[in-house]
């Protein structure tokens, strides 16, 4: 997944020369997931550069450049360093084209790595999706593997709007499916490693069904995407898996085709429950598929407290409390 | 300086060998921590980072306590709820690391404006790296400290290296990071970071101005991260293998060794003493620590302090989230 997200920069860099890609330890070194290695070397100091340790100067400098007319793709180096940067992407980035009535815009890229499963305790774990999806005029994508990756990062550059680009840490190098003791297969074993060279986009807005089912509906998005998978292996459930891609803006055709058709829908994510986007997603299928639901939407997802360190497994929404909840719902 | 080096050595051993999720050493720059904190006193807190294990070692906190929370073990005074080196000890003035850079610095300030407010003596020492130094909290702390003459002392180390980015980067334009604390009216030095008894003096004096309120002062120590960035880093991507040995400032440790040789103060013999001191009281500590468990053996803290601590009493949707998990 590194090698297309590093092929994705490449890609529209080479296209697009108004594309510039920054952050701290993204240039010479290449980025400590190494997300842009080589990128400096094959277009230069001034498309691929490393940034002073300042999220708010990066996302604030990006927003300038964005509004000038070029289209920086910046990294946040962990998810849970982008707070100096908030005001930045909420009250600028997201609301530029509002305010100046379309006069200034700001088409940029902010990259983030989320989610836990690493030992990286609080401050290297976390999933703010939530804090971008309740931001208007912000997109928001999370990819769950190579292919989508590449696809949806172009996409996102090319994107005139502000983009949160989420990549899940734990995928990086392999789709982890929760169950930690056991050994990680390689992307190489997927199918969706088959990335294609050269362009191509994934649109942003579009979900896809991982897996075909008729008992209940799976809503998920990156690393849980394969736990849920996991899950359904495991128990044996004849469950619908749906990858959303990208939460704002959200497919909902195919979420409510799919619980119209299961009747049943479990929402997984990792990010903490209260106010996390599986609220929004319970509620929209409530609204929009009430008269087909057997039972009452149930939500898997990491604690209300801060990810801690030694017992992060113990807190990781894995495949057994996925497993448990699909079982759940289909009792009622 | 000795002890700190030589837990800091065993500590990455032990990381290596699964006990651990991650270390930090810092190598190259005990003097800083050790030497400064002879000038603190009890109330006094330091706000560090995660490379100023110095100042507990120096402080006297127990090691094997200090190894336990490395371990994550079962008497992990942070009951496995933080990363390795992410310390906190009210008791010996160690103010809980966070893992976002800089918010430290500027809490420091405010901690001092306490200190002032409450009529106290007590004085704060505020830490940061070159590389953090660029986020906003510290300039916030500079205008705070500025503004309210606040008793503490804002410490830049400077250790060349922030990551894989070289310390220009972050400096930018400006000659030095102490020339910095000048616009905002803050006296500020300079000052060789490898050199035990001038951290010792500056450090002294400083504490000093601050508590006689003549208010803040920034330091920029010089140093040089002589190892690692961490233990999931490997800088032979991106420096020279061999820049510590050719970095001018040469290694503290070796540095006041020789001046107490040459001084008469320590002969040989001493020095070999403290080497085997050294590395026996790492070693006690250690089986002491690991009798307590390490990570991948364990035992580890309980599932169940996930949920204590997050409120003073747990609401009662996290207790349902608890009974739920069933730990
Ligand atoms: C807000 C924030 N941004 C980025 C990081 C990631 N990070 C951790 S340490 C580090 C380098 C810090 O360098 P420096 O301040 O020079 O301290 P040193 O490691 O050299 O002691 C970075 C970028 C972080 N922890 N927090
Ligand atoms: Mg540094």
């Amino acid at each position: 997944m590194v090698q297309a997200i590093r092929d994705a920069h490449a890609v529209a860099m080479e296209r697009d020369e108004s594309v510039v890609v920054f952050g701290e330890d993204v240039g010479y070194f290449g980025g400590v997931f190494r997300c842009t290695q080589g990128l400096q070397q094959r277009f230069g100091e001034s498309r691929c550069f490393d940034a002073p340790i300042t999220e708010s100067g990066i996302v604030g400098a990006a927003v300038g450049m964005a509004a000038y007319g070029l289209r920086p793709c910046v990294e946040i180096q962990f998810a849970d360093y982008m707070y100096p940067a908030y005001d930045q992407i909420v009250s600028e980035a997201a609301r530029l084209r509002y305010r100046s009535a379309g006069d200034f815009s700001a088409p940029l890229t902010i990259r983030m790595p989320v989610g836990g499963g690493i030992f990286g305790g609080q401050t290297h774990s976390q999933s703010p999706e939530a804090l971008f999806t309740h931001v208007a005029g912000l997109t928001t994508v999370i990819p769950s593997n190579p292919y989508d990756a590449k696809g949806l990062l172009i996409a996102a550059i090319e994107d005139d709007d502000p983009v949160i680009f989420l990549e899940p840490k734990r995928l990086y190098n392999g789709p982890f499916d929760g169950h930690h003791d056991r050994n990680l297969t390689p992307w190489s074993r997927h199918d969706l490693s088959e990335v294609p060279e050269g362009y191509y986009t994934v649109p942003l807005g579009t979900a896809a069904r991982r897996r075909s089912g008729s008992d209940v509906t799976v809503l998920a998005y990156g690393t849980m995407v394969h736990v849920a998978l996991a899950a359904v292996a495991d128990t044996g459930v004849d469950a619908e898996v749906i990858d959303l891609r990208t939460l704002v803006p959200l497919d909902l055709t195919t979420i409510i085709d799919s619980v119209s058709k299961t009747g049943r829908c479990v929402v997984v994510h990792e990010a903490t429950l209260t106010s996390g986007f599986g609220a929004e997603l319970a509620a929209l299928v409530q609204q929009h598929a009430f008269y087909y639901l057997a039972a009452p939407v149930e939500r898997v997802t990491g604690y209300d407290t801060p990810y801690p360190h030694s017992q992060e497994w113990a807190y990781f929404p894995g495949p057994e409390r996925v497993g448990k909840a699909l079982i759940r719902v289909l009792e009622t | 300086m000795m002890l700190t080096r030589e837990f800091d050595r065993q500590m990455m051993i032990d990381q290596r060998q699964s006990k651990a999720s991650f270390y930090m050493q810092s190598t190259g720059e005990e003097a800083i921590a050790c030497a400064f904190h002879s000038a603190l006193r009890e109330g006094d807190m330091n706000f560090p980072t995660y490379r100023q294990q110095g100042l507990l070692v120096a402080a006297g906190y127990p090691l094997e306590l200090m190894m336990s929370q490395v371990y994550s073990n079962s008497r992990d005074p942070l009951r496995g709820r933080q990363m390795p080196v992410f310390y906190s000890s009210r008791e010996y003035g160690f103010f809980s690391i966070s893992g976002n850079l800089a918010t430290q610095f500027v809490q420091g300030v405010g901690w001092a404006m306490a200190c002032a407010l409450k009529g106290t003596s007590s004085i704060a020492a505020s830490w940061i790296g070159d590389g953090a130094s660029n986020e906003t909290d510290f300039f916030s702390a500079l205008v705070m400290a500025s503004t309210y003459r606040a008793p503490v002392i804002l410490n830049i180390v400077n250790n060349q290296w922030a990551i894989s980015t070289s310390e220009s980067v972050a400096r930018g334009l400006a000659p030095s990071f102490a020339i910095r604390g000048h616009g905002f009216g803050i006296a500020s030095l300079r000052v060789d970071g490898n050199d035990f008894l001038a951290v010792h003096s500056v450090a002294a004096w400083a504490a000093e101005r601050a508590r006689a309120n003549m208010g803040p002062t920034l330091i920029e120590w010089v140093t040089y991260r002589a190892a690692a960035h961490s233990s999931s880093d490997d800088p032979s991507g991106y420096r020279p293998a061999d820049e510590a040995q050719a970095w001018p400032l040469g290694d503290p440790i070796e540095r006041l060794t020789t001046h107490l040789l040459r001084t008469g103060v320590l002969d040989e013999s001493d020095v070999a003493a403290l080497r085997v001191d050294v590395v026996d009281e790492v070693r006690v500590a250690q089986i002491e620590a690991q009798s307590h468990g390490t990570l991948k053996q364990g035992p580890v803290p309980s599932p169940r302090e996930i949920f204590e601590d997050v409120f003073k009493s747990m609401p009662e949707s996290l207790a349902s989230q608890e009974r739920e998990a069933g730990y």
